[in-house]
């Protein structure tokens, strides 16, 4: 099942909803680089509520969609990661830097608004 | 000299079968000399300096209760009454701080005393007198075992209990403001501690939704590697949770501790004290704390 890309605003969202195959990841992430060039997003949340591993493939792809999406010029937020998949990675010593991380979307689309703030008073 | 050349044959090991009239005859004995027998007990006790923690009219009185329940022991061999009399002794003098030691030492008194005073009754029948050691003897180490032994058990649940209830009350996670948690830890931190503490505050920043975390160590007297590895990583994952967590109250002798083992604390946010640690949180947050100097003067207000 592919994963569900809204558009929020200038945001874009992608709640994970199950535990993905490989061939899952690489689609969101083309399809994430697809979207935030077609809809000028400034930046996208990540939700991986739903997830109870996230493995260093997952990690990895993680990364990679942030890095890519970037370089379209969007700041990429991971949310709602749960505290045993938290504790789990670290022992794994699975990072997500440079990645920002947030509670939940709420909490997500507020560090998205703090990162953009400046572009928005240079008057994009 | 009959009695004797009947008993002697027997091996001593085979005590079960023992004539309950003997038992009968040694139970109405120490019924008859009760007052005596726990007079004496009471004086022992005192000179052995035993039971320092109780007053001489307390000790008296759980000798009487020990005492008649010792010879209801050994007259029907059941020593389940006993057993619940000495839990429940246990479980008051264990407050009071009585050793192991004290317990089993008074036993061992009263199971002396009580053959000391039937040497010195069945004197004139060597015979007889055998044979009512016989029957006494594994009766009272019976009872002797189960009083230690119910003493010890009492203590061990006593012990149990207080563990769950410390590792209950070891690790609050208090909210101190909107979007802010302290955890305060105190005393040693195992890595067993460590990773309890990790699942608390994990659970308290997703219920409290929390934004920052200060973690206060004033009362932590010494910390190792392993543990010094389990601080950095709670905080990488409050960071994958999106909190981020500030460190308080590193003791000088900590501070050392951790720079000598080598540990990577760069990405740690440390700060002195737990004040400049909540201040730190405050500015991280966003809020301004302004000082009323007018109500902090007492100047009531308006």
């Amino acid at each position: 099942m592919a994963v569900p890309i809204l558009k929020q605003g200038d945001y874009l969202i992608a709640s994970i909803q199950a535990a993905l195959t490989d061939s899952e990841v690489l689609g969101l992430r083309d399809d994430l680089a697809d979207q935030v060039g077609k809809f000028r997003s400034r930046g996208i949340v990540i939700d991986v509520t739903a997830l109870d591993v996230i493995d260093s493939f997952v990690a990895r792809s993680l990364r990679t969609i942030a890095l890519t999406a970037r370089l379209r010029g969007a700041e990429t937020v991971i949310v709602g990661i749960q505290p045993d998949v938290a504790v789990a990675m670290v022992q794994f010593e699975l990072n997500l830097e440079p990645l920002q991380t947030a509670l939940d979307l709420e909490e997500g689309i507020t560090v998205l608004q703090g990162a953009t703030r400046g572009v928005d008073e240079d008057g994009r | 000299m009959e009695r004797a050349t009947e008993s002697l044959p027997q091996p001593p090991l085979k005590a079960p079968e023992i004539d309950t009239s003997l038992l009968r005859e040694l139970v109405a004995y120490l019924r008859q000399g009760r007052t005596e027998l726990r007079d004496e007990w009471v004086r022992r006790i005192t000179d052995a300096q035993l039971l320092g923690v109780m007053t001489a009219d307390e000790i008296f009185s759980e000798v009487t209760a020990v005492y008649d329940n010792y010879v209801d022991a050994l007259e029907t061999g059941s020593v389940e009454t006993l057993q619940a009399y000495a839990r429940d002794l246990s479980e008051r003098i264990i407050r009071r701080g009585v050793e192991t030691h004290e317990v089993l030492g008074i036993v061992l008194l009263l199971r002396d005393v009580l053959a000391r005073s039937l040497f010195v009754h069945y004197q004139d029948d060597p015979g007889f007198l055998n044979r009512i050691l016989d029957a006494y003897e594994p009766a009272a180490n019976r009872i002797a075992v189960t009083v230690g032994v119910s003493f010890v058990e009492e203590r061990e649940r006593v012990i149990r209990e207080q563990q769950a209830a410390i590792r209950e009350l070891s690790t609050p996670v208090l909210q101190v403001r909107d979007r802010l948690v302290i955890l305060p830890i105190i005393g040693v931190l195992d890595s067993q501690r460590a990773r309890q503490l990790t699942e608390q505050l994990l659970d308290a920043i997703q219920a409290n939704r929390a934004k920052v975390v200060v973690i206060d160590i004033t009362g932590v007297a010494s910390i190792d590697m392993t543990v010094a590895n389990h601080l950095v990583q709670t905080v990488k994952a409050s960071r994958l949770m999106g909190a981020s967590a500030i460190i308080t109250g590193l003791s000088s002798g900590i501070a050392q501790t951790l720079v000598d083992l080598g540990v990577d604390l760069s990405m740690m946010r440390t700060v002195g004290d737990l004040q400049g640690g909540l201040e730190e949180a405050e500015r991280l947050l966003g809020y301004r704390v302004i000082q009323d100097v007018a109500a902090a003067s007492g100047v009531p207000p308006e």
